[in-house]
């Protein structure tokens, strides 16, 4: 009949309202600041460095590649590799910088990463009272332990360490045959003449 | 102490209890300090009692504003706001208003460089003035009417606050933005559409009571059948119907959801309230809710019983209460409606008023013609006018819901 189906709206608004205040189950509201936020694995923020052993420093995984730097579509990554005092690469970064005011989360820097260094954080409370300095993430912000890696994304972090542990074993194998097969190197004379 | 009964609560009716009389006897205790110069008493006088209702309703508002925010979250299983403290304590977050006047009174006011500086300006302030005067002819109570017993009360009332349309209209013409003359424009079309069925289910009350005033409206319900069931409008078939649509027309007069079409974020923005923002904004909200206690209070008034005990017992408990606590159920189901239906369409909208509502208002006069008609009849005769009176509200009601909804529904969504 004409005007039933506002009678049965009203009907299930009033449910809602008398429901709400005797079972909190219909209540989905996280109350934030008191209430966390159970994040799931995969949930991701701002990149962040991994480093292994002790020296946030000296433990980066990074190489200072520059890859990430290249592929980051909105460029808030600016990396300075470190060179020795003769000028010679040091494979690892002297200057690592994320813009994160700039930075959209998307991912791609830590897809592209070679040496599974740069990582997606779970840390969203970012706000700060100073957009130019307090929200350019240095070196030293970006490093975090591989415990910390571990503790927000165990499955990934786990995998992680496997791939990198069995490319570990096979670059010393291949190290260890090298070296089985160059020691004999030397005591034949080169068979090729010197390449013209 | 002479009573003071020019102006302001006159204490002039026997008293039923002391604290019936209680805002009356205190202005007068206030009043008796003065010099006794009579106009300066009188001014006096006045001034109180419009000051009371100023704090009284001013508290109301924004209590309603925080209770509305709470009850739509209940009614959609959110928590609504419980977050602001004074001093650590939190109360639910009923502090809320009072953080959100402070946000209105510290933002920067934004007028459109194009915008009628004059008007634009005007526009909250006209809209709060004439949602206010709507208060002056009220009765709250036994005791308790401002403008006295005014004869055209009715009519004040329905001058008085069908021109905060035109503030709304003003606003929306002085902003110099087309979404707000959008708005501006559906506001009027909404208030000529609805004044008509508004001012028609009103027009049965008066022809009952036999006066135009609604001190004289309530006196006409104060009364109850063997001391239980009152005599109140809304008890009667003519009276039930017309509280209906009155409800309904009440709701589309104060730009409330469904009839929000003014407002309307989804299509136009924000509508008139586009260009506005800090103290005025928070104006126009306390317009529209000043506006909205208003009609609820007129509807109270005319169907309700107004100030009235629902029983004759009830009476220990002051009349001004009673009128405030019908007033805000009354707004509390306008809150309901809020959080139940969907805003309408403006055709729909024009539908519901010209073809339904105004036909309906119509037949209501004439069955509360029929009832006071046969206001003598008795035994069988009895039963015979509630079955026709009954009948007459009933069957056109369903006739022209039948004809208007042939082929409208129930609507089948496919998908692609
Ligand atoms: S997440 Fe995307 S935007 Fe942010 S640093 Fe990495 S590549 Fe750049
Ligand atoms: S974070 Fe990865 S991709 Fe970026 S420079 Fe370091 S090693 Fe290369």
């Amino acid at each position: 009949m004409f005007g039933t189906g506002i009678l049965k709206g009203l009907y299930i608004t009033a449910k809602n309202l008398v429901g709400s205040y005797h079972d909190p189950e219909r209540l989905t509201t996280e109350q934030y600041p008191e209430e966390r936020p159970k994040l799931p694995e995969n949930f991701r923020s701002f990149p962040f460095l991994v480093f292994d052993g002790e020296n946030a420093i000296d433990g980066l995984r990074c190489t200072a590649c520059k890859m990430c730097e290249k592929e980051c579509p909105p460029q808030c990554i600016y990396i300075v590799a470190d060179r020795d005092e003769n000028g010679k690469l040091m494979k690892r970064p002297k200057v690592f910088d994320i813009d994160i005011s700039v930075c959209m989360g998307c991912q791609i820097c830590a897809e592209v990463c070679p040496f599974e260094s740069i990582k997606m954080d779970h840390h969203f409370e970012v706000a700060t009272d100073n957009r130019f300095e307090k929200l350019l993430l240095h070196r030293e912000d970006l490093a975090k332990p591989n415990s910390y890696y571990h503790s927000i994304r165990p499955t990934e972090a786990a995998a992680v360490d496997a791939q990198l542990a069995e490319e570990k074993r096979k670059a010393e194998e291949r190290a260890a045959a090298r070296a089985a097969t160059a020691k004999p190197v030397p005591a034949t004379p080169p068979s090729n003449p010197p390449a013209a | 102490m002479k009573p003071c009964a020019l102006a302001g609560f006159a204490s002039e009716a026997p008293t039923f209890s002391s604290l019936e009389a209680l805002p009356g006897d205190l202005s007068d205790w206030l009043v008796s300090f003065l010099p006794d110069i009579e106009w300066l008493r009188w001014l006096t006088a006045s001034l109180l009692a419009i000051v009371l209702i100023l704090t009284v309703f001013g508290l109301t508002f924004a209590m309603l504003t925080v209770t509305e925010r709470k009850l739509l979250g209940r009614f959609q299983n959110r928590y609504g706001p419980n977050r602001v403290r004074v001093f650590g304590i939190r109360v639910f977050g009923f502090f809320q208003p009072f953080a959100d006047a402070v946000k209105a009174l510290t933002k920067e006011d934004i007028v459109p460089a194009a915008a009628d500086k004059v008007l634009h300006l005007l526009a909250p302030v006209c809209l709060v003035a004439f949602s206010l005067l709507g208060f002056a002819v009220l009765p709250y109570g036994r005791e308790m009417t401002l403008l006295g017993n005014l004869d055209a009360a009715l009519l004040f009332f329905f001058a008085a606050t069908s021109a905060s349309e035109l503030a709304i209209f003003m606003a929306g013409w002085s902003s110099r933005n087309k979404y707000a003359l959008l708005s501006a424009m559906r506001a009027l079309a909404q208030l000529i559409s609805y004044e008509l069925p508004l001012l028609l289910v009103a027009v049965p009350a008066v022809m009952l009571a036999g006066t135009l005033s609604l001190q004289g409206i309530v006196l006409s319900q104060a009364d109850w059948l063997g001391g239980i069931l009152p005599h109140w409008n809304i008890l009667t078939p003519w009276g039930f119907a017309g509280a209906l649509i009155f409800y309904i027309a009440a709701l589309a007069e104060s730009n409330r959801c469904p009839f929000d079409l003014p407002e309307g974020e989804s299509e136009i923005i924000a509508g008139f309230l586009t260009e506005y923002s800090g103290f005025k904004y928070a104006l126009f909200f306390m317009g529209e809710y000043f506006g909205m206690a208003a009609l609820a209070g007129l509807g109270v008034t005319l169907f309700l019983g107004g100030w009235t005990a629902p029983c004759e017992f009830l009476q220990f408990i002051p009349s001004y209460l009673w009128f405030y606590l019908k007033l805000v159920a009354v707004v509390l189901s306008f809150m309901w409606m809020r959080a139940t239906l969907l805003r309408l369409r403006m055709d729909q909208l024009m539908r519901l008023s010209w073809k339904f509502l105004v036909p309906l208002a119509l037949v209501n006069l004439g069955n509360a013609a029929f009832w006071q008609f046969s206001s003598n009849w008795e035994g069988a005769w009895l039963a015979a006018r509630w079955a026709i009176s009954l009948a007459v509200a009933i069957v056109p009601f369903l006739l022209l819901a039948k004809t208007l909804t042939a082929g409208l529904g129930p609507r089948q969504y496919r998908y692609a």
